[in-house]
């Protein structure tokens, strides 16, 4: 029998090949590359933002700040790029290291004064917008010969172009699911959405992970507001605004358990592909109305909800069995 | 905030003292930005003013935190209630285009507030899903389903009796203003009187204990979700009736945050247990009053944002645990030690010793 802690990632998968053969029946021209490619470039900066989302998640907390601080990075990029002759890798750098100390400054409030996280990432949240807006309030073009070059940067196979943003997206989930199974810090946070109690006793730095997980999911949403401005050409204050319910979405269709604990950063890119997909068949659709994209992501994350809710019960049934069954054996011995 | 005196209930006003001071300071503020806030006019069979602005913009989200106190109360969240609004607007706007009366379209939007109330309670009670995820749902596809209602456009209406709800006086005071004390009101009135305020106490505090203790946490939670739906109901039917039109994108957006905002703000703690609506209806009073400062003050509205983060976050050090634990240190070393009063506990002394 299969794994219970595989079944949610098989069911992800199992769901977007079904997604894919359904759309490909309907419409075969879904099947080219030049589709799949869109699919990687169109939610690239999602998929990234996502990555860190997964951690999160998996630490068994929540960040609603991303859409903000995506939106925050465009706009300060723009700017900076406007009104100062900085290089654009400088900006780069400058605006990761702000995006990063943001998210870092989030975990020390949620672990040191003890507070929700879902109110502290809110407070974020409002934050990171009001500083976008303050920044400025208009759509800023971003107009930088190096922007051309990044945007011009693609791999062509077949007429299909694989744009550089697709492979920054990658490239991140790759160095995320090396990060979650193969290292000591994602180690930590899966033992930290396990239980803050046994992850103290297991001797886990709970400030550190802490700290470090909302770390990263503010540089990844500062990563991805830079492949977002590469995306549109431009810093808008009220961009991607709902961006972090999307990534919540594409989490938990993953088959993450919002409870923490459990899930897989792999998942997490079907979870976006799916996401995707549906877009691109409304599109392909045409008579379609883009409204219900939201609806079907609903049902999906509803189903998923269930399945997981339904896991955790066979779960503790089986559990709650073999309690049963150590116990009358003991009872029996003596 | 306030420390249990001897008595069985500490007074309703010691409860809501630290409110009523934050907004004094922010009504302070609003009369050294502008000395005329409070002043009152009365034209046109209307009274006008700028506190009256606070009272009747405050509308939607003092409704929607009646029903978000009772939920947080309960140690859930309710994310939905923006979409809700939503929902309930384009359901009210496209009743009456079609030719209905007020009376039935507020009715069937009120029920589309209640099933969708309903369906939140029963994820959350019958199918044990946390709240925050089981209020997503809705709070995703919501806006598809009000989206689908108007079909993706703008419903513009001019039925008077419906417009009267948002943008109407009686008596000469604006109908919103009415409409949420007398809800308030109503609310508190119910689970004060009864023991209903006590039961959902039980349940944000310990569900287990409170189940085993005979209280129906099933029900009163679906009810919990189900007045919260249909508050968001309410409100959804004023903002559509006072623009004159449902708007299924922005109707209600990012409202949920405001009214989780003035439930904080009112001193009820989000991991569930005492509440008090008086003091989140002060919070959702507060917040209007800032966005008043920022307005009058003549500060780009750009700041607003900010200015309300750096709020939340004040509010969140001073309502944190630790915080608190250290405050209590504070005035307990101020008094003389008594040797029959339990030594407070200190988390980091603890944690050093271990």
């Amino acid at each position: 029998m299969i794994r219970s802690t595989y079944l949610p990632l098989l069911i992800t998968l199992a769901t977007f090949v079904l997604a894919y053969a359904l759309c490909a029946s309907a419409y075969p021209a879904m099947l080219s590359f030049r589709v799949v490619a869109n699919l990687l470039t169109d939610n690239a900066f999602l998929g990234i933002a996502a990555v860190g989302m997964t951690f999160v998640i998996l630490s068994g907390g929540i960040d609603l700040s991303i859409g903000s601080v995506i939106a925050f990075t465009g706009v300060f990029l723009a700017v900076i790029l406007r009104d100062t002759g900085l290089h654009p890798l400088v900006a780069f750098a400058l605006v990761l290291a702000l995006t990063t100390g943001f998210g870092a400054a989030m975990g020390a409030t949620i672990h040191y004064l003890e507070m929700p996280p879902f109110i502290v990432t809110l407070a974020g949240m409002f934050l990171a917008r009001g500083a976008a807006y303050v920044l400025s309030t208009e759509s800023v073009p971003i107009t930088h010969e190096f922007y051309d070059t990044l945007q011009d940067m693609y791999w062509k196979i077949d007429g299909a172009r694989f744009r550089l943003i697709g492979l920054v997206m990658v490239l991140t989930f790759v160095v995320g699911i090396i990060t979650a199974h193969r290292t000591r810090f994602g180690q930590n946070v899966y033992a930290l959405g396990g239980g803050e109690q046994t992850a103290r006793l297991m001797g886990v730095p709970i400030a550190a992970t802490t700290i470090g997980i909302y770390a990263v999911s503010g540089g990844l949403a500062g990563l991805s507001g830079i492949v977002f401005s590469l995306y549109t050409s431009a810093g808008y204050s009220l961009a991607t605004v709902g961006v972090e319910l999307d990534a919540i979405a594409a989490v938990v269709i993953g088959g993450t358990l919002l409870t923490g604990g459990y899930g897989f950063v792999a998942g997490t890119f079907f979870g976006i592909l799916i996401m995707g997909l549906i877009q691109t068949y409304i599109v392909f659709d045409g008579t379609l109305s883009s409204w219900w994209t939201k609806i079907v992501i609903g049902g999906l994350l509803f189903a998923f909800i269930l399945l997981q809710k339904g896991l955790t019960w066979a779960a503790e049934k089986r559990a709650a069995q073999a309690r049963l069954r150590t116990a009358t054996g003991s009872a029996a011995l003596s | 905030m306030s420390t249990p005196s001897a008595g069985p209930r500490p007074s309703v006003f010691k409860r809501i003292l630290p409110q009523l001071v934050i907004l004094a300071v922010a009504l302070a503020l609003n009369v050294v930005v502008f000395p005329d806030f409070f002043h009152i006019d009365f034209r046109n069979g209307r009274l006008f003013g700028n506190l009256i602005d606070v009272l009747n913009r405050g509308a939607p989200v003092a409704l929607l935190c009646i029903g978000m106190t009772l939920v947080i109360a309960t140690k859930g969240i309710d994310l939905s209630v923006g979409a809700v609004m939503a929902i309930a607007g384009a359901v009210a706007a496209s009743m009456v285009v079609e030719g209905h009366g007020w009376g039935t379209a507020l009715l069937a939007a009120m029920a589309a507030g209640g099933l969708c109330g309903l369906w939140n309670g029963f994820l959350v009670a019958v199918l044990r899903i946390q709240p925050i995820v089981a209020t997503l749902v809705l709070m995703v596809a919501g806006r598809g389903i009000a989206q689908l209602v108007t079909e993706g456009k703008i419903l513009t209406f001019d039925n008077a009796g419906l417009i009267h709800l948002g943008a109407g006086t009686v008596a000469g005071v604006p109908t919103p203003i009415l409409i949420w004390i007398a809800l308030g009101a109503l609310v508190t009135f119910v689970v004060r009187r009864t023991a209903l305020g006590m039961l959902i106490e039980a349940i944000g505090i310990n569900e287990r204990s409170s189940r085993l203790a005979g209280i129906n946490s099933r029900v009163l939670l679906v009810c919990v979700y189900l007045v919260s739906g249909l508050c968001a109901a309410l409100a959804g039917v004023i903002v559509a009736a006072d623009i004159k039109g449902a708007d299924a994108n922005n109707a209600g957006l990012w409202l949920e945050l405001d009214a989780i905002l003035a439930v904080v703000i009112g001193g009820n703690s989000l991991l569930g247990g005492r509440f008090s609506i008086v003091a989140s209806l002060i919070g959702a009073l507060i917040i209007q009053s800032v966005n008043s400062v920022i307005l009058l003050s003549g500060l780009p509205p750009e700041f607003n944002l900010v200015i309300k983060a750096l709020l939340i976050l004040g509010i969140l050090v001073i309502q944190s645990p630790r915080i608190g634990n250290y405050v209590y240190m504070l005035r307990a070393s101020d008094i003389q030690p008594q040797p029959d009063r339990p030594k407070p506990i200190d988390h980091q002394e603890k944690e050093a010793a271990r």
